[in-house]
C-alpha cells in the first residue's frame, strides 16, 4: 500500500466517529474511500461516517440487549423474573417502531439533501471547503469511453487522447461525459468521486475535482467481461503548470486518433499499456455515443429525426438500423450453428474482431498484449 | 372461507380441541382460487410485455411504423373473432350449468372454431409483417409487438388444445363435478384472454396506428 | 454433408464441448462420476430403487416433498460452496507476477455459478422445503391444495438444478455475473452456450416455484383448521403467506424478462441490444423488479422460523404479534418499492434517486420492529439455548449489522462510492447467510426431530454452529475493509499486493465455513447413527407451542387423524395448558391423494427440451416439446386421484402412538 501516493491523514473534525467504527483499528490500511483525494468523495466518505454514526444509535443497544437478555434469561438463571404470558405492551410497541422511525426521518433528510448536493449531474457547488468556484468557471471537459477492456479520454479543449491514463489539473472542476463502446462499465476513481456507469448508446455525466496531487487508482466496478480485472488506469493529478506541460507533451506524440485507429482500438484487447494520442478527430466522441463510427452505419441522431418526426413519440434509446446485429439462433442455416467447445483454456485469436458478436472476442483471456495504434507511454507521472 | 373460519364447531358448550364430526374436504375446493392465482401471475407477465411495448413501442430503429404496418379493418375482425368466442363460451357454461352436455359440446365447438379463425387470421398477419421485411429482427417496435401478441397467441392456441382436451373428457365423463371446475377454469383462462385482447387491440392497434 | 447431419443432429454439440483436456473440472467429473457409480450401485445393491420411486420421487406428501427440497438444497449447496472456496483461493493468490490457479474465462464462470446456485438452488429449495413441512402441520391440515402439482413443483426445482450442474460438464456456464445484465448477455457479448444454460436452468426451475407458491397461498387461504382465523395463524404460516404472495407477483417478471433475453438471443429480438432500438436499462429495471422482492422471499420465512424458535426457547408467547404480522405486511409491499437502489449510479436524477432510498430506509422499520419483537420475547422468558435458539441468537448478533450496512447503500452518494465493491459483496453476504442461512440451520435443527423423531446431534451441531458464525464474521469482516479500500467485486486478479493480507484472512473464514458444512454433514450422520439415543417419541420435544407438535413424529400420511379446533394463537400450548384429550376411538377413513409419476416425467422432458434448446437440437426440443404436451393432457385424463386410508389403519396408528406416549410418560 505504500507505494500508493496517498495521504493518511482523517477527517479531523470525524475523528471521533472513527474511533467509533472500526476505522481506527485499521488505520494502517488505505481506505482510500474514507480519505480521498477529492472534494466530492470527501463529501460521499463524511456521509458514510454519518450515516453509520446516526444507525448505530440504535444498532448498538439492540445488540447490547441482545446480549445482555440472553445471559440474564437464560434456563439456569432461576432468579429472573418469568413471565410466560407476557406479550404485549403498547408503550413498548410503540417505542419499537418509533425509535428506528426517527432513525429514518433523520437519515432521510440527509439523504435527501445530499442527493441532490452531490448529484454527478450537477455542477460542483464548491472546490474544497471554503474554496468556491470563480464565477466564470469552465471546467474542463474530459469524455470517456469504455472499450473492451480499457479506457479511452478524450480531451475535447486540447485536442489529445490517451488510453488508460488521466491527467487532471488539481482544483479545477471537472465535467466527466462518459459512454461505452459495447457492454456497460462504470467509471470509478475512489479518491476523486463516486461510479457512474458508462452505457453504450448514452451518454451519463460526472462531475468532480481532485484536490490534492498525486497518483490514484482508477477502475471499472462493473463486470464487464474476461478482461474486466485489468481494466485499471492511473489518475494523477498535477498543478496547471504540470497539465499545460503534459498537455504539450502529448500534442507532440504522432499517433492520431481517427475512425480508422478508434476502430482498431476498439476491438478487445487485455491489459493495455497506456497510450497518447497527439490528435483527435473532434467529432468522435459524438459518433462513439452514437455508435456510427464504422462506415455505411448511420448515426442515432439521424434515425431519430425519422422517427420522431411525428409528435408524442419519447426518444428511443438506441435507435438505429440492426445492420450488423447477429442472426437469432433459430434462424440460423444448420452450418451457422457453429461450436461450443468447452473454453478453459485460454484459445483465440490475440487479435480481436470488430465483428460483433465474435466468439473470439470472449474467450481471450491473458493474451499477448496487441500492436495497438497509440503511441505506448512508458515513463508515467 | 367462511366455512373454516366460522365459529368452532363446539364452541358453543364444552370446549372441543379435535373436529370428531364426520365432514370431507370437498375435493377441487382450492382449485378456483388456486387457478385465479395463476391468471393473476400470467397477468404480470402481460403486464411486463405491455411495459416493454410502451418502452420500445416508438423504437423504429429507420423502419416501418405502425401506421405503415397494421392494417385495422383485418384487426377488428380478429377482435369480433374473439369477442364472438367469448359469448359462445358463455353459452357452453349456461348449457353446462343446465347439466346440457351435447349443447355444451356444441357451444364448446363453435368457440374452438371462433379461436381457431383468430389464430388464422393472426397468422396470416404476422407472415405478411414477415414478408414486407417487419419481422420481430427489424426493430425493437416489432419486437414488442410480435412478443405480445405472440404471447397472446400462444396462450389462445394452448386454450384450443385444453379445449378440445376438455371435449374429449365432457364426451367422456359427462358434466361431472371434476369437468364442470375444469370449465371453469378454462372460461376464466378464455374471458381472460378477451381482456388481455382489448388491452392489446386499444394500446397496440389503436394507439399504435395514431402515433 | 455428414458436417451438417451431425450439426442436425447435435446442434452445436461437438466432443470438444467435454473438458477433457481441463484437470480440475476433469477431475471434478471423474469424482463426482464414481461417486454417482458408487450410489447407483448402493441403491441397486440394497434395492431400494423401488422404494425411493414408490415412497420418495412420486409421493405428493407435502412433507416427503418438504424433506426432498431440503435435501436438493443441501447437495446444491456443497456445489456452491466449492465455488466460493474456489473463489477465495484465487483473490488469496493471484497478486502481481501471480496469475492464480484460475484464468478469466474459467473464474467468471465460477462466480456467476456460484451466485446462481445458492439464490436459486440452495436458498430458494430451503425456503420452499422448510414451508411445504410446516405450513399444512400448522394450519391442521392434511396436505397442501394441489398435492400433485407440489411433486410436480419440487421436481421443475430440481430439473433446473440438473441444467445448472450439467453445465459443469458440458460446455460451460455463462460468465456474467449471476443477473446476467444485458447487453453483456446479448448474443453480439455472449455467443456460446453459457447464458442459454442460464436461460433455461431459471425458466424451467421458476415454473416450480411459481407453482408453488400458488399452491402454498391456497393451501393456507383454503385449508386453514376450525377456529384458526387470520390473526390466530402461526406467525411462520403468516410470513409464507406472505412469501408466496411475494413469489406469484414477482416471479413473472422474471419469466418475462428472461423470455425477452431468449428472444433476443433466439429470434434476433431487439428488446436489449446496443441496435435495433434495444434498451439495456430496461433489463437491468426488470430484473430488479423481481430481485429486489426475491430478497424478501429468500428472508421472511426465516423471520417465521426465528420468532416460532424465539417464542419455543424462551417459553413465552410471542411478543407483539400483531405488530410482526402488520411488519411482513408492510415489508411486503415496500418490497416492491426499492429495486432502482440497485442501480442509483445509473444516472437516474436526484429525486428518483432519493425516492428510492427512502422507501429501501423505510424497510428497516419493520425490520427494526421485528428484531425488538424477538428482543422482547427473550425479555422475561426461560431462554433454553438448543441449537436453534442459538443460530437466532447468532442471526440477531450478525443480521443487524447487515441490516445497518444495507441502509447505508441506500444512501445515493455513499451508494456511488460502495456500489459493486467487495463492501457490498460483503453487505449482501451478511445478511443473506446472517438471516437465510442461520435461519436455515434453526429450522433444520429445530423442525427435524419433527421430521424423523430423532434429534439431532447437539455436539456436532455445536462445532457445525461456532465453524459457521466465527468463519462467516472471519470471511466477511475483510471484505467490508476491502470495499472501503476500494476494490470491486469480480476481480480475478490484483495488482496491489497490501490487499492480500485480508484476501488470505478471508480465505481463512471460508476455510472454516467449510469445517461447519463438514460438521453439519457429520451432525446428520452420527444422529442417523445414534438415532435411538437421541429418539424423541413424545412427538414434541422442544415444549413446542404450534399444532405441528401436536402429532406423532414423524406424523402419520394424514397428519391428524381428527382436525384439529384452534382457539389461541398457541393453539398447541393452549391444548396442553388446557388438558386437551386425543381423541382414541371413532376414527373414521381418510381421504388422500394419489402418488404419481408425472412430475419426474414432465420434469424429465424439460430437462430435455432445455438442454436441447441450449444445444440448438431443434428435433429434440419439437420432439421433447410434444412429449411435454403429450404428458400434461394423458394427466388430465386420470380422474381417479385419490385414496382412502382405512379406519382400521388409522386406529392401529393412533394406538400405536397412545401406547408410545403412555410408555414416554412412565419413563419420564
Amino acid at each position: 500500500m505504500k507505494n500508493r501516493f496517498l495521504s493518511h491523514r482523517r477527517a479531523r473534525q470525524l475523528a471521533p466517529l472513527l474511533a467509533i467504527g472500526a476505522a481506527a483499528m485499521l488505520s494502517g490500511c488505505d481506505m482510500v474511500v474514507l480519505d480521498p483525494a477529492g472534494d466530492v468523495a470527501r463529501q460521499q466518505s463524511h456521509l458514510i461516517l454519518w450515516s453509520t454514526a446516526l444507525m448505530l444509535l440504535i444498532i448498538i443497544p439492540v445488540m447490547a440487549l441482545t446480549a445482555l437478555f440472553a445471559w440474564k434469561y437464560r434456563a439456569a438463571n432461576k432468579d429472573a423474573e418469568y413471565a410466560p404470558d407476557w406479550d404485549h405492551s403498547t408503550g413498548l410497541e410503540l417505542v419499537i417502531w418509533a425509535a428506528p422511525l426517527m432513525i429514518v426521518i433523520s437519515l432521510g433528510a440527509l439523504t435527501w439533501v445530499s442527493t441532490h448536493l452531490l448529484d454527478p449531474y450537477r455542477p460542483l457547488g464548491r472546490l474544497a471547503p471554503g474554496k468556491p468556484l470563480a464565477a466564470n468557471d469552465r471546467p474542463l471537459e474530459v469524455q470517456v469511453v469504455s472499450l473492451d477492456w480499457k479506457w479511452l479520454f478524450i480531451y475535447p479543449g486540447q485536442g489529445i487522447a490517451t488510453v488508460n491514463e488521466l491527467v487532471l489539473p488539481t482544483d479545477r472542476q471537472v465535467r466527466f461525459r462518459m459512454t461505452s463502446s459495447s457492454v456497460m462499465n462504470t467509471f470509478w476513481v475512489p479518491s476523486m468521486a463516486g461510479m457512474i456507469y458508462t452505457m453504450p448508446g448514452m451518454e451519463t455525466k460526472l462531475h468532480a475535482v481532485l484536490n490534492k496531487p498525486g497518483r490514484y487508482e482508477g477502475r471499472s466496478a462493473n463486470y464487464s467481461g474476461a478482461g474486466f480485472s485489468g481494466m485499471t488506469f492511473w489518475t494523477y493529478a498535477v498543478d496547471d503548470t504540470g497539465f499545460s506541460r503534459w498537455v504539450s507533451q502529448t500534442r507532440a506524440a504522432q499517433a492520431r486518433l481517427n475512425d480508422a485507429t478508434y476502430l482498431k482500438l476498439e476491438q478487445p484487447s487485455e491489459n493495455v499499456q497506456p497510450m497518447r494520442f497527439g490528435g483527435v478527430n473532434a467529432d468522435l466522441f459524438r459518433r462513439i455515443t452514437q455508435m456510427c463510427v464504422k462506415p455505411g452505419i448511420p448515426c442515432m441522431s439521424d434515425v431519430m429525426s425519422h422517427d420522431m418526426a411525428e409528435p408524442g413519440s419519447h426518444a428511443p434509446v438506441n435507435d438505429r438500423p440492426p445492420v450488423d446485429a447477429p442472426k437469432g439462433a433459430l434462424r440460423k442455416d444448420t452450418n451457422e450453428k457453429g461450436s461450443a467447445p468447452h473454453l478453459t483454456a485460454p484459445r483465440g485469436q490475440a487479435d480481436g474482431s470488430s465483428e460483433r458478436g465474435a466468439q473470439n472476442n470472449r474467450n481471450m483471456t491473458r493474451l499477448q498484449p496487441v500492436r495497438l495504434p497509440g503511441a505506448t507511454v512508458t515513463a508515467q507521472g | 372461507m367462511t366455512s373454516t373460519t366460522d365459529v368452532p364447531p363446539g364452541a358453543h358448550n364444552a370446549v372441543t380441541f379435535y373436529d370428531t364430526d364426520p365432514h370431507e374436504h370437498p375435493p377441487g375446493q382450492s382449485t378456483m382460487l388456486g387457478f385465479w392465482l395463476y391468471l393473476m401471475s400470467d397477468c404480470l407477465i402481460f403486464a411486463m410485455l405491455f411495459a416493454a411495448w410502451g418502452v420500445f413501442g416508438g423504437s423504429y430503429a429507420g423502419g416501418p411504423r405502425p401506421s405503415e404496418l397494421f392494417e385495422l379493418p383485418l384487426v377488428a375482425v380478429n377482435t369480433a373473432m374473439l369477442l364472438f368466442s367469448s359469448i359462445t363460451y358463455g353459452f357452453a357454461m349456461l348449457a353446462a350449468d343446465e347439466k346440457k352436455q351435447g349443447a355444451t359440446l356444441g357451444w364448446l365447438a363453435i368457440t374452438g372454431v371462433f379461436g381457431l379463425c383468430f389464430l388464422g387470421i393472426e397468422l396470416y398477419e404476422f407472415s405478411n409483417l414477415i414478408a414486407e421485411g417487419a419481422g420481430p429482427w427489424r426493430s425493437a417496435f416489432l419486437s414488442s409487438f410480435f412478443t405480445l401478441v405472440g404471447t397472446h397467441g400462444l396462450h389462445v392456441t394452448f386454450g384450443i388444445i385444453w379445449l378440445v382436451t376438455l371435449m374429449v373428457q365432457v364426451s367422456r365423463k359427462g358434466l361431472i363435478d371434476a369437468n364442470m371446475r375444469r370449465l371453469q377454469c378454462l372460461s376464466l383462462f378464455w374471458h381472460f384472454l378477451d381482456v388481455i385482447w382489448i388491452g392489446v387491440f386499444t394500446f397496440v392497434y389503436l394507439l399504435g396506428v395514431l402515433r | 454433408m455428414s458436417d451438417t447431419l451431425l450439426k442436425t443432429i447435435f446442434g452445436r454439440l461437438t466432443l470438444e464441448s467435454f473438458p477433457i483436456h481441463e484437470p480440475i473440472i476433469l477431475g471434478t467429473f471423474i469424482a463426482v462420476m464414481l461417486g454417482g457409480i458408487a450410489l447407483v450401485g448402493a441403491i441397486t445393491y440394497f434395492k431400494l430403487w423401488k422404494w425411493l420411486w414408490t415412497e420418495w420421487f412420486t409421493s405428493v406428501d407435502h412433507k416427503k416433498v418438504g424433506i426432498m427440497y431440503m435435501v436438493l438444497g443441501t447437495v446444491m449447496l456443497l456445489r456452491g460452496f466449492s465455488d466460493a472456496i474456489m473463489m477465495r483461493a484465487q483473490q488469496a493468490m493471484a497478486f502481481g507476477a501471480n496469475e492464480g490457479y484460475l484464468n478469466a474465462h474459467h473464474y467468471d464462470q465460477v462466480f456467476t455459478a456460484h451466485g446462481v446456485i445458492m439464490i436459486f438452488f440452495v436458498a430458494m429449495p430451503f425456503v420452499t422445503g422448510i414451508m411445504n413441512y410446516v405450513v399444512p402441520l400448522q394450519i391442521g391440515a392434511r396436505d397442501v391444495s394441489f398435492p400433485f402439482l407440489n411433486n410436480f413443483s419440487f421436481w421443475m426445482t430440481a430439473a433446473g438444478a440438473v441444467i445448472v450442474m450439467a453445465s459443469l460438464f458440458v460446455g460451460e456456464f455463462a460468465r456474467t455475473g449471476w443477473l446476467a445484465m444485458a447487453p453483456l448477455s446479448g448474443l453480439d457479448y455472449s455467443p456460446d452456450v453459457g447464458v442459454d444454460y442460464y436461460v433455461w436452468a431459471l425458466q424451467i426451475a421458476g415454473v416450480g416455484t411459481l407453482l408453488s407458491g400458488v399452491n402454498l397461498i391456497a393451501t393456507i387461504v383454503k385449508m386453514r383448521a376450525p377456529g384458526m382465523t387470520m390473526f390466530k395463524m402461526p406467525i411462520f404460516t403468516w410470513s409464507a403467506l406472505v412469501t408466496n404472495v411475494l413469489i406469484v407477483a414477482a416471479f413473472p417478471v422474471l419469466t418475462a424478462v428472461l423470455a425477452m433475453l431468449s428472444l433476443d438471443r433466439y429470434v434476433g429480438t431487439h428488446f436489449f441490444t446496443n441496435t435495433g432500438g434495444g434498451n439495456p436499462m430496461m433489463y437491468v429495471n426488470m430484473i430488479w423488479i423481481w430481485g429486489h422482492p426475491e430478497v424478501y422471499i429468500l428472508i421472511l420465512p426465516l423471520f417465521g422460523v426465528f420468532s416460532e424458535v424465539t417464542s419455543t426457547f424462551s417459553g413465552k408467547r410471542l411478543f407483539g404479534y400483531t405488530s410482526m404480522v402488520y411488519a411482513l405486511l408492510v415489508i411486503c409491499i415496500l418490497a416492491y418499492l426499492v429495486w432502482l437502489h440497485h442501480f442509483f449510479t445509473m444516472g437516474s436524477g436526484a429525486s428518483v434517486n432519493s425516492f428510492f432510498g427512502i422507501t429501501t430506509m423505510i424497510i428497516s422499520i419493520p425490520t427494526g420492529a421485528k428484531i425488538f419483537n424477538w428482543l422482547f420475547t427473550m425479555y422475561k422468558g426461560r431462554i433454553r439455548f438448543e441449537l436453534p435458539m442459538m443460530w437466532t441468537v447468532a442471526f440477531m448478533l450478525t443480521f443487524v449489522v447487515g441490516g445497518m450496512t444495507g441502509v447505508l447503500l441506500a444512501v445515493p452518494p455513499a451508494d456511488f462510492q460502495l456500489h459493486n465493491s467487495l463492501f457490498l459483496v460483503a453487505h449482501f453476504h451478511n445478511v443473506i447467510i446472517g438471516g437465510v442461512l442461520f435461519g436455515a440451520f434453526a429450522a433444520i435443527n429445530y423442525w427435524f426431530p419433527k421430521a424423523f423423531g430423532f434429534k439431532l446431534d447437539p455436539w456436532w451441531g455445536k462445532v457445525s454452529f461456532w465453524s459457521w458464525v466465527v468463519g462467516f464474521w472471519v470471511a466477511f469482516m475483510p471484505l467490508y475493509v476491502l470495499g472501503l479500500m476500494g476494490v470491486t467485486r469480480r476481480l480475478r486478479h490484483f495488482d496491489d499486493p497490501s490487499l492480500q493480507i485480508w484476501f488470505i484472512i478471508a480465505a481463512v473464514g471460508a476455510a472454516m465455513i467449510a469445517v461447519g458444512i463438514a460438521a453439519f454433514l457429520i451432525q446428520i450422520y452420527v444422529s442417523f447413527r445414534d438415532r435411538e439415543r437421541l429418539r424423541d417419541w413424545t412427538g414434541d420435544p422442544w415444549d413446542g407451542r404450534s399444532l405441528e407438535w401436536a402429532t406423532s413424529s414423524p406424523p402419520p400420511a394424514y397428519n391428524f387423524a381428527f382436525t384439529p379446533v384452534i382457539h389461541d394463537l398457541d393453539a398447541y400450548y393452549d391444548m396442553k395448558s388446557r388438558n386437551a384429550e386425543r381423541p382414541l376411538t371413532g376414527f373414521r377413513d381418510i381421504h388422500m391423494p394419489k402418488n404419481t409419476g408425472t412430475g419426474v416425467v414432465l420434469a424429465g422432458l424439460s430437462v430435455a427440451f432445455g438442454l436441447s434448446m441450449i444445444w440448438y437440437m431443434w428435433w429434440l426440443s419439437a420432439l421433447s416439446f410434444a412429449g411435454i404436451l403429450a404428458v400434461s393432457i394423458f394427466h388430465t385424463f386420470n380422474y381417479d386421484r385419490d385414496f382412502h386410508i382405512h379406519a382400521d389403519e388409522v386406529e392401529r396408528t393412533e394406538e400405536e402412538r397412545t401406547r408410545i406416549l403412555a410408555n414416554a410418560a412412565a419413563g419420564a
